[in-house]
């Protein structure tokens, strides 16, 4: 049940077809687009051809990649969880310790690479909506490093529960908005950040957080993000001779699973696995399961799987990790589910935290709940496959910030 | 089914020969509940030549607060495309020449499907749609449904839409241009009349449709202003803050939107006289 044989997509059937999404106009198949009012047109337009240029250009890798290794830390470790593998009794596992990175996440990736273009294009100003707040350290943490104005828009339930990361970004000099519309978590701070931008396009650089939003976000923030997926692909052929089996990532907007999968899309054998929030359960209404549980439909500029009611009003969604309660997805998400290259499967509250508690006492490493989500999938997809086989699980973020959020749910105050 | 002659167009050739600017109020349909269709009588009744109404969306991100709000309030009374669609069946019982243009977000369009949406909406005598983050570029199937049943789209233009981007909308577009008078969400600050001069003499040269402006319209001062430039008027946050108020004080929250647009109206028309 766990491990569907994923069948041979047509897509990607031909040995010569190379996968090229998106198009040039930002589509994944149907998925993808610009989908703004025309006041962020022109915004839009001047960032899709500075950052065409950019990634293309020589200088500009050589920076990136000189950040990524003396202020990020990487190349990120790919870890052998030798206790929890045979706790599991089933395939290896390999974590990549995004965790390790500096600000404790995946997330200061492409933060790295976006002040890099903020830079280059000359604004003084940058905005970012966060969820977890994991983005908004990371957009707050690159904006102090080059003496930029930072806003971080932030929904009120989520500077709730999210206290420490509120503080960082302070520390760091960030102004941190609470949003009160909506449901008052990820997706009214996109909605807020936008109509900043709009405002004030010619001085402000929108930091985006995620692979969603109209294009080239989408296409730009899974590349920044794909030296996880090239550096998991070089440390796994050193240590085992071969690629993995199965890759595991949680999916909220779905920037740490692209950044994992880009890399191995082409190579067949390698099954792809994003892991929803499935909150209360997926037959609650208390989840964000866009994917098992959403329609296409549009929302925040992209044409993608939606929580979305017959009405086209969007529902809100629920997730114990603040990272994964949004009920949008990167479209590109929506794409390879489509084509069959990638399976959706969702975790529950409880199972993620189950996964959150195991793993720190088998491994001595304290998972993000968002991260957790992914973790949950592993417990039940390592038992169903071979030793021999090997699965590597991103390990997209630190669980410290999250301890308060354990702690009350074992009853106690931190 | 298409019809003989568009409103939109016929109203702009009427408003031409008596030398009157179009006043066009926008207001978010279902907030306040069971009051839209009276206030669009009020409207009309009060000077409006057109009416933009909003259909409602849980995410509004080119919106600022007063109308977010709006589409806060009437989501969650449950108000849909459906209901919508009632609200202007029901005015056209009474008024069979004022043109309507719905105004809203794509997502509830793509669930009820382009085709349904177009016909419920011939049916019940819409006139002109925009699609606020509909650009021209992915508006193909939508705009030929809505041509076919001889329905306009109506094309936003902004104060950064590049000279190329101006060609591009102006080679599609129908009914009239809403120019964007401000940089930002609708309900930003105050006009520099000037500037907005100088563009909409610039879009009129790739434009053969009409030009209107809106955000930022107030007051008759600031209509009488704008009056003097584009061909159309519009005013949106003005009205939907007065509307919000329905819930403390009733009926003087409608009277007084439609005391407002009187205001701008007669500002406009004296303005043309003391020409």
């Amino acid at each position: 049940m766990v491990d569907q044989e994923i069948s041979e997509s047509p897509v990607l059937a031909s040995e010569e077809h190379k996968y090229d999404q998106p198009d040039l106009m930002g589509h994944f198949g149907r998925y993808g687009g610009r989908f703004v009012a025309e006041t962020l047109m022109g915004a839009l337009e001047d960032l899709d051809r500075t950052w065409r240029e950019l990634w293309q250009d020589k200088t500009f890798q050589e920076d990136f990649d000189r950040d990524l290794a003396d202020f990020v830390g990487r190349p990120s470790p790919l870890y052998f969880a030798e206790r929890w593998t045979r706790a599991l009794g089933g395939a290896k596992i390999y974590l990549k310790r995004e965790d390790l990175n500096h600000t404790g996440a995946h997330k200061i990736n492409h933060a790295v690479g976006q002040a890099l273009l903020a830079k280059h294009m000359g604004k003084t100003r940058i905005i970012a909506e966060t969820g977890a707040g994991q983005h908004g350290v990371a957009s707050a943490t690159v904006a102090a490093r080059l003496g930029l104005e930072c806003v971080v828009y932030m929904g009120a339930k989520d500077v709730k529960r999210q206290a420490l990361n509120v503080y960082r970004m302070k520390l760091l000099g960030a102004t941190v908005v609470p949003v009160e519309t909506g449901s008052q978590t990820l997706k009214d701070a996109i909605n807020e950040a936008l109509r900043d931008w709009v405002a004030r396009p010619e001085d402000t650089f929108y930091l985006l957080g995620t692979v969603c939003g109209p294009s080239p976000y989408p296409e730009m923030v899974r590349n920044l993000q794909s030296i996880i997926g090239r550096e998991a692909r070089r440390q796994i052929l050193e240590k085992e001779g071969c690629l993995p089996d199965a890759l595991v990532a949680c999916v909220g907007g779905g920037s740490n699973a692209m950044g994992l999968f880009h890399e191995f899309i082409q190579d067949k054998a390698v099954k792809l696995y994003g892991v929803e929030a499935a909150g209360l359960g997926v037959d609650t209404d208390k989840h964000a399961a866009r994917m098992s549980s959403g329609r296409p439909g549009v929302l925040q500029g992209a044409r993608t799987y939606l929580m979305t009611n017959e009405h086209g009003q969007i529902i809100e969604s629920h997730s114990v990790s603040a990272g994964l309660d949004y009920p949008g997805v990167g479209p590109e998400h929506s794409y390879l589910k489509d084509i069959g290259r990638a399976q959706y499967p969702a975790a529950t509250d409880e199972e993620a935290l189950a996964a959150f508690r195991q793993l720190t006492r088998l491994e001595g490493i304290m998972p993000a709940l968002e991260s957790a989500h992914a973790l949950a999938w592993v417990d039940k997809l390592a038992p169903t496959m071979d030793q021999d086989q090997i699965i590597i699980c991103n390990l997209s973020g630190r669980g410290d910030k999250d301890i308060h959020t354990v702690a009350a749910i074992d009853g106690l105050e931190v | 089914m298409s019809r003989e002659i568009n409103r939109i167009k016929a109203r702009f050739v009427t408003l031409q020969g008596r030398e009157r600017k179009a006043l066009i109020p926008y207001i978010l349909a279902g907030d306040p509940p069971g009051k839209t269709v009276e206030v669009m009588h009020q409207l009309v009744d009060h000077g409006a030549d057109m009416i933009e109404l909003g259909f409602p969306f849980s995410d509004p991100v080119a919106d600022g607060p007063v109308i977010a709000q709006a589409h806060e309030r009437a989501v969650s009374q449950g108000v849909t495309l459906h209901d919508v669609f009632a609200m202007v069946s029901e005015f056209r019982e009474r008024d069979n020449d004022t043109p309507i243009v719905l105004m809203g977000y794509l997502n509830p369009v793509e669930i009820m499907g382009y085709q349904r949406f177009v016909e419920l909406a011939s049916q019940a005598g819409v006139d002109g749609v925009l699609m606020v983050d509909l650009p021209p570029e992915a508006a193909g199937d939508l705009l030929d449904m809505l041509h076919n049943r001889g329905i306009d789209m109506i094309n936003l233009i902004t104060p950064t839409t590049s000279d190329e981007r101006i060609a591009k909308i102006c080679r599609v577009a129908s009914g009239y241009l809403y120019y964007v008078s401000l940089k930002g969400v609708t309900g930003a600050a105050t006009l520099n009349t000037a500037e907005v001069e100088e563009r909409v003499n610039h879009i009129r040269r790739f434009a053969d449709v009409p030009v209107c402006v809106g955000f930022g319209i107030r007051d008759g001062a600031s209509a009488a202003a704008i009056g003097r430039m584009a061909d159309g008027v519009i005013a949106g946050s003005v009205l939907v803050s007065e509307l919000a108020q329905y819930g403390n004080e009733g009926q003087a929250s409608i009277d007084r939107v439609a005391s407002r647009i009187a205001e701008m109206r007669s500002a406009m028309d004296d303005d043309r006289t003391n020409e």
